[in-house]
Parts: C-alpha cells; sequence; structure tokens
C-alpha cells in the first residue's frame, strides 16, 4: 500500500483511507477525502514541504508529512 | 431541566424582533459578494477600526414591506470547528440549535464548479430545522451545464425551501434569490427531507444512549439529536462548545457537559469496537449519501481530474520552484518603490493646499490665541498627518489586489516550508504581510492558523511588521535627509532607504520568531490544508471600497485622536507663557533668545527626559513626539509639526521638512536632525511598541496580559539598543 506522498506530480490516485491516528483526519474527510474518490497529485511547493493535489475539482495543499498519513492506491483505468 | 426553560425563555423573548436570513457557506464560495449584492452598500462595517469583521449585518435592500436583516458568517467546510476562525460559526449555529436568535432562512451558498464538497456543509444545515435557500453560485464558470445534477431532484432530495442558479459576480439571479427569501419567510414550513443516513443502521444502535441523552436534555429532536451525537463523537471541540465560560449565548452546567463528556467516551469506545473511525464517521456517512445523490461516472471525475485550469497554468510559473519565490521578492520590492514614487504628486498638492489654508486663516483672522491654536494646533497637527493619505491608500490598495486575487495562498503554499523552520507557519504570511497596512487586522488573521504555538509566535512578531503608521515617519525622515540620488542607474536611494526600514523589521520579526520557538514550550500540533482557489481579476469596486474604508478609517479615527493629541500638545507647549522678559544675556554677552517654548509644560516634560535619550540623537522636540506617538505612531509626525509651528510663533506656515532642516541645536549650534540621527529615529520607530491598540488586541486574542507585556518589554529594548547602536556606532564612524 503506498500513501499520497510516495506520488508524483502527475499521478493519479485512489484514496484508501488514513493510518494512524492522525489529527486531522476529521477535517481531510469534511473536504472530501473519503474512500474511493479520486485525487491528482499536481506539484510540490519549493523547498518540498508541501504537495498540492486536486482533489473532487479543486485544488488543496497539505504538508508532505501529513499525505503520508493517508493511503492510496494507483489509479489504472 | 433548568437548562432547557433557561433558553427556551430566551428564544420567546428575541424571536419577537427576528427575521433575518444567514448567509453561510465555504471560504471562497462568493458568499460576501452575494451579501454585498442583497444589502446594497448598507452593510454596517466594524466600529473597530481596521478589522476584516466576523459577522456582518446588512438590510436587505427589496421593495417588501418587511424589513429583513442579512447576515453574513465567516467562511467554513463544516459547522464542526476545526481553528478559531470556524469556532464563529459553529457556536452561532449552537445558538440557533438551542432556540436563540434563530433566523427566519438560512441562504446556503455554493460554488457549481465544486458542488459535493460545498454541498457538504448544505446537508449539515438542513437538520436544524430552518428553511434553507440553495444559492449556486458562480455559474458564469460553468461551461458545460450537463456536469450539474437536475436542480428540482436536488431540491426534492434536500428538501430545500429553493434552488437559485446565480452569478453574484455579474449580479444574475440576485432578484430571483430575493423572491425566495421572502416565498421562503412567508410560507416558513420547510418541507421534510431525507433522514441523511438511514442506510447505515448499525451506527445507530452504538449511538443511541448518547442520542437519548441529548432528547431528554435538551429537548432536541430525533434527527437533530441523531446528528449532534455524531459531530460530538467526531471531535472534542464539538464538546467544547457546550461548555462554559462562552462568548455564544448559550451555556450549560458544567455537571451537564460532564455527562455529555461520559456518554461521547462510552460511544467513541464502541464505535471503534465495531471497527469503525470515530473521526470520520459523520463526514464518510453524508459523503456516501451525497455522491450517491450527484451520481457522478468515474469517467467524469478522472476527466475533470485531468483537466488543468487556467489557474494551474498560471501556477506553473507563480509557484514554480524557483521563480515563484523570486517574482514574490520582486513583487514586494515593486510594491514598496510604488507607494513612494507614486505618492510624490500628490503629496506635495496636499502639502502646498495644507499650507495655503493655513495661511488664509492666519490672513483672515486677528492674532489671538484661538487663531494660534487653529493654526499652530489643528491645522499643522492634522495636515502634517494629511499629507500621508496617498501611500496609506497605495499600500492598502496592493494589500488588498494581492488578497483578492488569490495570490497570497499561493505565497502560504511556497513559504510553509521556510516559515516553519522558524517557528511559524505558512498560514502566518498572510497576517504578517497585512501587518504592513496594520497589525491589527493581522493579529485578528492570525486565527486562521490551527497550532496555537504558531498562533501565538505570529502574533508576538506581528507589530514588528512596519505597519502603515510608521509610514509618515519614514517619510518624512527620508524625504528630508536621505538625498534623492539614484544608485545602480535603477534604484532611487530613498525608495531603497524605505524598503530596507521594511526589511528590517521583517528580518527582525523572522528572527524573534525563532527564538521565540525556543522558549514557548506550549504543547500543540500543527497542521497545514489549505485549499489553493482560483485565481480571479479582483473586482475593481471591491478593491476600490477596501481602500476607501481604510482611507476613512485613517482620517477620522486616527485623525480624532491626531486633533485631540494635537490641541492638548498646543496647550501645554503654549503655556505658561512667559511673564518675564524673554530674553537674556549669555555669559559671552551675546543677546540669545529664549523661546517661550521651552518653559511650557511640554518643554519641561521634553528637557527632563532628554538625558535618557540623548544617546540615541534625539533631542527634547523628538522626546515630546516619543511620548505623544503611545497614543498612536503617526502622532509624532503632528506633534512636532505643532512644536515647530509654536516655536516659529506662527509667522508663516513653513513645512515640516524645512523646519526639521532649519532646527538648530542652541547649546551644540549643530543641526538637531542629520541623516544619523534620521536613522536612528526611523530604527527606533520600526521596533518600538508605539500603539496601545495592539497591545489591547494581543491581550484579547491571548486571552491574558502576560503576552502584551512581554511583547511591550521586548519591543522597547530592541528599540533603545537598535538606535543606541545606530546612532553611537555611526558617530564613532564617521569620527574615524
Amino acid at each position: 500500500m503506498h500513501s499520497v506522498a510516495d506520488f508524483k506530480p502527475g499521478d493519479v490516485a485512489t484514496i484508501i483511507g488514513f493510518s494512524g491516528g492522525m489529527e486531522l483526519q476529521s477535517r481531510l474527510v469534511e473536504m472530501g477525502f473519503v474512500p474511493g474518490v479520486h485525487i491528482r497529485i499536481v506539484k510540490f511547493a519549493p523547498w518540498k514541504g508541501l504537495l498540492e493535489l486536486k482533489i473532487r475539482n479543486y485544488h488543496v495543499s497539505i504538508r508532505m508529512n501529513e499525505a503520508k498519513n493517508i493511503m492510496a492506491k494507483r489509479y489504472e483505468r | 431541566m433548568k437548562q432547557k426553560i433557561l433558553w427556551q425563555k430566551d428564544m420567546n423573548a428575541k424571536a419577537l424582533d427576528q427575521n433575518y436570513v444567514a448567509l453561510i457557506g465555504n471560504p471562497n464560495c462568493g458568499k460576501t459578494a452575494i451579501f454585498n449584492q442583497l444589502t446594497g452598500l448598507n452593510q454596517k462595517v466594524s466600529n473597530y477600526p481596521g478589522i476584516t469583521v466576523e459577522k456582518k449585518i446588512g438590510k436587505l435592500k427589496s421593495d417588501f414591506d418587511k424589513e429583513i436583516n442579512v447576515l453574513d458568517l465567516p467562511g467554513t467546510y463544516s459547522i464542526t470547528p476545526e481553528s478559531i476562525d470556524e469556532r464563529v460559526v459553529a457556536e452561532q449555529v449552537m445558538d440557533w440549535i438551542h432556540g436563540i436568535n434563530r433566523p427566519s432562512v438560512i441562504i446556503s451558498v455554493v460554488d457549481a464548479t465544486n458542488l459535493s464538497r460545498n454541498l457538504y456543509l448544505t446537508t449539515q444545515l438542513l437538520d436544524l430545522d430552518i428553511p434553507v435557500i440553495l444559492a449556486l453560485n458562480m455559474m458564469d464558470r460553468i461551461n458545460d451545464k450537463s456536469v450539474l445534477p437536475d436542480l428540482s431532484n436536488l431540491k426534492d432530495k434536500f428538501g430545500l425551501s429553493a434552488v437559485v442558479p446565480m452569478s453574484a459576480l455579474q449580479g444574475r439571479g440576485i432578484d430571483e434569490l430575493k423572491n425566495a427569501i421572502q416565498t421562503a419567510i412567508i410560507s416558513p414550513k420547510p418541507k421534510k427531507s431525507k433522514m441523511l443516513f438511514s442506510s447505515h443502521l448499525e451506527v445507530h444502535e452504538l449511538l443511541n444512549p448518547l442520542v437519548e441523552f441529548l432528547q431528554k436534555q435538551f429537548d432536541y429532536k430525533p434527527r437533530l439529536a441523531r446528528v449532534q451525537a455524531l459531530r460530538l463523537i467526531t471531535r472534542q471541540s464539538v464538546v467544547d462548545l457546550y461548555r462554559p465560560p462562552h462568548t455564544a449565548e448559550h451555556n450549560f452546567d458544567a455537571e451537564i457537559v460532564n455527562e455529555i463528556e461520559k456518554f461521547r467516551e462510552d460511544a467513541v469506545r464502541a464505535i471503534e469496537k465495531a471497527g469503525l473511525n470515530h473521526r470520520t464517521l459523520e463526514a464518510t456517512i453524508r459523503y456516501t449519501w451525497l455522491d450517491n445523490l450527484l451520481q457522478q461516472s468515474e469517467n467524469k471525475e478522472i476527466n475533470s481530474l485531468k483537466k488543468k485550469s487556467r489557474s494551474e497554468n498560471l501556477d506553473k510559473i507563480l509557484t514554480h520552484r524557483i521563480f515563484g519565490p523570486i517574482l514574490f521578492i520582486t513583487l514586494l520590492v515593486f510594491i514598496f518603490q510604488s507607494i513612494f514614487a507614486w505618492s510624490t504628486y500628490p503629496m506635495e498638492w496636499i502639502d502646498a493646499g495644507v499650507r495655503i489654508f493655513g495661511n488664509y486663516i492666519l490672513d483672515i483672522m486677528s492674532t489671538g490665541i484661538l487663531r494660534d491654536l487653529i493654526v499652530e494646533g489643528v491645522v499643522g497637527g492634522v495636515g502634517a498627518i494629511l499629507i500621508f493619505l496617498p501611500q496609506i491608500l497605495i499600500l492598502v490598495f496592493f494589500m488588498t489586489l494581492l488578497e483578492d486575487s488569490g495570490y497570497m495562498s499561493r505565497v502560504a503554499f511556497m513559504l510553509d516550508k521556510l516559515m516553519t523552520k522558524v517557528g511559524l507557519h505558512g498560514r502566518s504570511v498572510l497576517p504578517l504581510i497585512s501587518g504592513y497596512a496594520c497589525a491589527i487586522p493581522g493579529v485578528m488573521a492570525a486565527r486562521t492558523i490551527d497550532g496555537w504555538k504558531e498562533r501565538l509566535i505570529t502574533i508576538m512578531v506581528l507589530p514588528l511588521m512596519s505597519c502603515s503608521a510608521r509610514l509618515p515617519v519614514y517619510a518624512i525622515m527620508i524625504g528630508a535627509f536621505i538625498p534623492a540620488r539614484k544608485v545602480f542607474g535603477l534604484f532611487n536611494l530613498q525608495g531603497l532607504t524605505f524598503i530596507f526600514m521594511y526589511f528590517l523589521g521583517t528580518f527582525t520579526a523572522l528572527v524573534i520568531a525563532k527564538i521565540l520557538s525556543k522558549f514557548i514550550k506550549e504543547k500543540g500540533r500543527s497542521s497545514f490544508v489549505m485549499e489553493l482557489p482560483p485565481y480571479r481579476i479582483p473586482l475593481m469596486r471591491s478593491v476600490f471600497r477596501q481602500v476607501y474604508t481604510r482611507g476613512k478609517l485613517f482620517l477620522f479615527n486616527a485623525g480624532k485622536i491626531i486633533m485631540a493629541v494635537s490641541i492638548v500638545l498646543w496647550f501645554l507647549a503654549s503655556f505658561p507663557k512667559l511673564t518675564t522678559d524673554s530674553t537674556n544675556i549669555s555669559n559671552l554677552g551675546q543677546i540669545e533668545t529664549v523661546n517661550p517654548i521651552h518653559n511650557s509644560y511640554a518643554g519641561k516634560i521634553g528637557h527632563a527626559i532628554e538625558p535618557i535619550i540623548a544617546p540615541l540623537g534625539f533631542d527634547w522636540k523628538i522626546g515630546v513626539g516619543l511620548i505623544t506617538s503611545f497614543a498612536a505612531r503617526e502622532v509624532i509626525i503632528s506633534t512636532l509639526a505643532t512644536l515647530y509651528n509654536i516655536e516659529d510663533d506662527g509667522e508663516n506656515m513653513l513645512s515640516l521638512t524645512e523646519s526639521l532642516k532649519n532646527d538648530i541645536n542652541p547649546k551644540t549650534g549643530q543641526p538637531v536632525f542629520s541623516v544619523l540621527v534620521a536613522l536612528s529615529l526611523m530604527v527606533f520607530f520600526v521596533y518600538a511598541m508605539q500603539c496601545m491598540a495592539t497591545l489591547a488586541i494581543v491581550k484579547h486574542e491571548t486571552n491574558s496580559w502576560k503576552w502584551p507585556a512581554i511583547m511591550f518589554v521586548y519591543m522597547s529594548v530592541l528599540a533603545y539598543v537598535a538606535s543606541f547602536i545606530v546612532y553611537q556606532g555611526g558617530t564613532l564612524i564617521g569620527k574615524f
């Protein structure tokens, strides 16, 4: 299993869930990060602190260490 | 049951004069644009200077016979609070749940380009048993109408009062929305919508004890009790909403809250035991229902994911890992250069105007105390400040552009890594940058930072960002004493000095942040989840409205203080009048004029503190200015203006710049001001904490006197030491 942080810009992935007791998951899931939804990795911020991704037709940025706690698998048609 | 009676009484008392609609929506859904369209220009702006209000109330502009108010709430993703700014909405909704101040209608504003996430909040609002109108905004950005669901189906499934497709930006759909509001108020019975999660039956059972408790204790209706139970197990912060002490109007006994807590813990344990995640349960259930209803095919979802928007293409450069930061710095330099360059002519006109006006009054009024007061105190003091209006307006103009275009969130995105290195947060950037205009809205904007430690550090270093009240001080010192030379054939030395002062404050803020992060031992997680909204061309109307509001605040609020201080100061500096001869003979036998101002109260105060500030290169007049500037920084300018005018005995109005250049220290025979003194004074103003209003807001936001006290002490020490180094160091270098 991969985490969102393992993907590269341009990759499309399917959200599986969260690992650990990450506090942030309540917020992310309210913003639409539910299992089965798809995301596209857009880019890394300068110095690689953040990750920008597209989900549900909007763009959102999260920190890399948070992305590590979001489990996802590569999307294959 | 005591509690129940308490809020029911409240409800009856308030229900009579209630007739208002509430606007709720995600951040960036165009809610405020709708608010402005609904209310015209009638919105009530905060009576606190410079603050973006949390809640705005305006009158609905319409031809109904009833008066209807509109309440605008801050943007939020959910009514479960995650950060402090979201608490405002959560608390408001808690009031409604308990029958306090319930609106007649809720307008749920959603961004049509991003339906599923926006409708999440709508589903939460539907549980409140208040009619909901769906305002489907940003329809102008939908090119392909087939991506939208069947609207009448949406209306029925949700149990909405109306669905209004609109574009606040283009002014379309506003009349339809007003009609929908009227219809909903006349027939206020909400249609019943489907219970959202009839599917997750296994969850119902696990929640039952908590649900029953809520129904019994607070008289919640079954549906509300169930969703409130779901929310309670999602976050601890929901329990805290029940806990006193409270700014909101509802309030419950600690005992009852403890019981909620107990039932919550049992429910959480049961849910975890069943293999479910209590933190994500509510959202998962709602999204399952929503996604099922909207029924977007996977193909469509992937296609829209892969599509690159205009904003994304722009970001290829704007947030590029090399060009992005460079562009940002260039932009800041450009802005500060412009503040100086663009304001030259308007400032000269204002300056000339004030002088003509002062001389005109000198002509028409007969000599006397009143004329002196008006010319020296009022015209001199207020006029000296008026001249900086153009620069402040230009600064506010650029700040508003950066914010409204969507660029500021990109800056937070780019700089988060650097900011975390010094103990701050990517979201500290916006408060810090808005600190260039005024620290107070900056301190308020720090609420959007969700980690307490980062938020506290941001607040603590924010007043080091040079605010617009320092701008007049820099401007007059630079204008008078820094030569207008070109350096590197491109930059103006005056402009560079100006930028340097801003840089000095900003750089120091980062250093102090790093130091504070070592000392503040607050535990707390920090996270960064931020939407990057599409870029949009700022609505010039709203930019200019912001510029106008700020300008008005500056003129009237600051003006009031300045006028009052100027008048008081004029008295202090003019009395007591010398009764004995105002000349005496010095040791050398020359006749020396002793200006009466030295014997005035202000003169005495200034002379008393002169020994303390002399090592910084400041004379007694600057000393008086430093004291009066505690009312507001820019007051030092009007103070100096008033003092010089009195000293000149109001013969004619000189500009402050000329007076500063002409001032001779009677003891040394040297000019009072030099490049060095000007630099020392500017550095003092970069660091000194001379703003009561900021200290007050910091006390309010940190809920203790400890932090404003620390802030005052560290900044004062910093100011004194830095000025000392500049002046003494400069003098020393000059000797060799």
